[in-house]
């Protein structure tokens, strides 16, 4: 079709007139623009892969598999392992995971399970989104001088008695494992709490009104139906919860001790990656950014892998759910 | 409340059964004790936030005078000292971000919205920035390193910036925006600037992937291509410190981080609030 059998038709002042060739090109323009800035984020993101693997292969080179099973970090006699590393960051994800994904899930149901009145409920959920909003450093620093004082004589009392067990083998002399895995749990608990809402929010009504027709009191139709029929949306909440956990820096650098030995004493000053790289980065020479490089990698790829698996599997379930209902 | 599954007969209750239960049943009690424990942890779960408000009031609420906006970090054992430079850093490290991370993901945003949502493009594309929000921050400064902080040859603010940058775009990208085109684009407008704003409370506080793109800086900016000061290594930096008077300072310097980020958090809100 030709413009010019439409300008025929239309007065040049009306209201309703066909595109005119500038008008084509703006919007040729805006969605070649949008279509590039939608590819650029895959671009990103196979840069970032591409650009710390390409960093870190000269360590990769250097030390191998061997680097992931060493627990030596000497920067004088250039000998690198990271196993505390890794170790400290599962470690005290899982705890933080365990407490944060407990309480994160307990505010989940308490907020969409009919026990506050409507306006509570939502002052209350403010207050779970500011936990959100506070800056990791901040809570690194509410740690240091609120958390650890806070806990540090129940700690020792466990020490002094039940030191046999190894979760409480050494003393807390300040920071450690424990504190920093309590803050981070601080920081998963949102995540965990609003995945698990949107979960449970999405568990059809009728399925909920016909348990408490069956007769189910409150905490029956929460336990036996809206938990299982939600455990999709809530399992991808634990894992997205985990990921946020294994990749938070700051409030781990400031507490966990930075420490490169591997313990199971939840008191004992331990390590993570990414604490290893905010402590060691800035001042670290050549040689030792390599390393550091190789640390990134291997962060990046557990972070990766946890990431994806939870995001996939939250998809998947929002599809079933909404092709169920 | 805590009873819902009794319904209450009371007004023709002499010909109707018993149907509420007894609290001291089994399966009442089971249930009380359960909305107790319940009660327990949703109070539990929000002390963390009043003990955090409390010691940014108390601690960092003794500080607060205009010296801190106009002064520069003491060192040692100076007394007295603001961090001006600091406030200065980070607003120019999130105006860098915000430039560079808002058209890049509105325009992606409108790509994922209206142009090709069930596109292969726009499949990957979306999975890829919700990986992104997941990505930790200290892997983009690691990134940003690699990239800028060693071509450059120096820490500056424009790395600082740029890692900031990517941290945000996720944000951007994904906050629910209704965008077609210049049509409805004014109906679009609240939806971007409610990811906006979030994108901008997100990254104000991060630290990590400053630590080695800005770095720190004791004096002023004077431009863009040197090591830059931010709030939030100043509240780092000055944790460790065995003096009061800079931890005194990290407290304030917590308390107007905290404001910044939850003024763009609550503007986020109004304007996420006034679209529906």
């Amino acid at each position: 079709m030709s413009n010019s059998s439409f300008a025929i038709a239309a007065s040049p002042d009306a209201v309703t007139h066909p595109p005119a060739p500038f008008e084509y090109f703006v919007d040729r323009f805006f969605r070649a623009l949008a279509w590039a800035a939608a590819g650029l984020i895959i671009v990103l993101v196979a840069y970032i892969l591409w650009k710390i693997g390409r960093q870190a292969m000269p360590a990769i080179q250097k030390y191998h598999f061997n680097f992931l099973i060493s627990s030596q970090y000497n920067v004088q006699e250039l000998k690198f392992g990271i196993l505390p590393g890794i170790w400290g960051t599962l470690y005290s994800s899982l705890l933080a995971l365990l407490i944060g994904g407990f309480f994160g899930l307990t505010v989940a149901i308490f907020l969409t399970q009919n026990f506050l009145p409507p306006r509570l409920a939502f002052v209350f959920r403010l207050i779970i989104d500011m936990l959100a909003a506070i800056p990791s450093v901040v809570f690194g620093l509410w740690g240091i001088f609120v958390v650890i004082p806070v806990i540090r004589p129940a700690a020792n009392w466990l020490n002094e008695y039940f030191g046999f067990i190894p979760f409480f083998s050494t003393s807390l002399s300040g920071p450690g494992l424990l504190p920093a895995a309590i803050v981070l749990a601080i920081m998963v608990l949102p995540t965990v709490a609003a995945i698990s809402q949107d979960a449970l929010n999405s568990v059809p009504y009728r399925t909920k009104e016909a348990a408490y027709g069956m007769g189910a009191t409150h905490w029956e139709v929460i336990l036996k139906v809206m938990i299982p029929t939600a455990a999709g949306g809530i399992f991808s909440a634990m894992v997205l919860g985990f990921g946020r956990a294994l990749g938070e820096t700051m409030a781990l650098a400031m507490l966990i001790g930075n420490a490169n030995q591997v313990s199971l004493s939840l008191f004992a000053p331990a390590e993570t990656l990414a604490a290893l790289l905010a402590s060691h980065f800035p001042e670290a020479g050549p040689a030792e950014v390599e390393v550091l490089m190789y640390a990134a990698l291997v962060l990046l790829a557990i972070t990766l892998v946890v990431n994806v698996a939870g995001i996939g599997l939250l998809t998947i379930t929002q599809r079933q759910i909404s092709g169920k209902a | 409340m805590t009873d819902t599954t009794a319904p209450n007969l009371s007004s023709d209750a002499d010909e109707a059964p018993v149907l509420t239960h007894s609290w001291a049943d089994r399966r009442a009690l089971r249930n009380g004790m359960f909305t107790i424990g319940a009660w327990l942890v949703a109070l539990i779960a929000a002390v963390p936030l009043v003990s955090v408000l409390y010691m940014l009031i108390v601690q960092g609420g003794s500080r607060l005078s205009t010296d801190l906006f106009t002064e520069l970090p003491p060192a040692g054992f100076e007394m007295g000292g603001g961090f001006g430079n600091a406030i200065v850093g980070t607003v120019l490290m999130v105006v860098i971000a915000t430039v560079i991370a808002v058209p890049i993901g509105v325009m992606a945003a409108a790509y994922l919205a209206e142009l090709g949502p069930d596109s292969q493009l726009g499949r990957v594309s979306r999975f890829l920035a919700k990986v992104l929000t997941g990505f930790p921050s200290i892997l983009a400064g690691v990134f940003v390193y690699a990239v800028l902080v060693l071509a450059m040859g120096t820490y500056s603010a424009i790395a600082g910036g740029v890692a900031l940058s990517i941290l945000m775009l996720p944000t951007v990208v994904l906050t629910r925006t209704q965008m077609i085109w210049k049509v409805v684009f004014p109906t679009a407008l609240p939806g971007i600037l409610t990811g906006v704003m979030l994108g901008v409370a997100r990254v104000a506080g991060e630290s990590a992937p400053l630590l080695f793109t800005a770095l720190f800086s004791n004096y002023w900016i004077s431009n863009l291509r040197e090591p830059t000061a931010s709030l939030s290594i100043l509240i780092y930096n000055f944790s460790s410190m065995p003096f009061d008077n800079q931890i005194e300072l990290a407290w304030a310097a917590s308390l107007v981080l905290v404001l910044i980020v939850l003024v763009f958090n609550i503007l986020s809100r109004l304007f996420g609030r006034a679209k529906y």
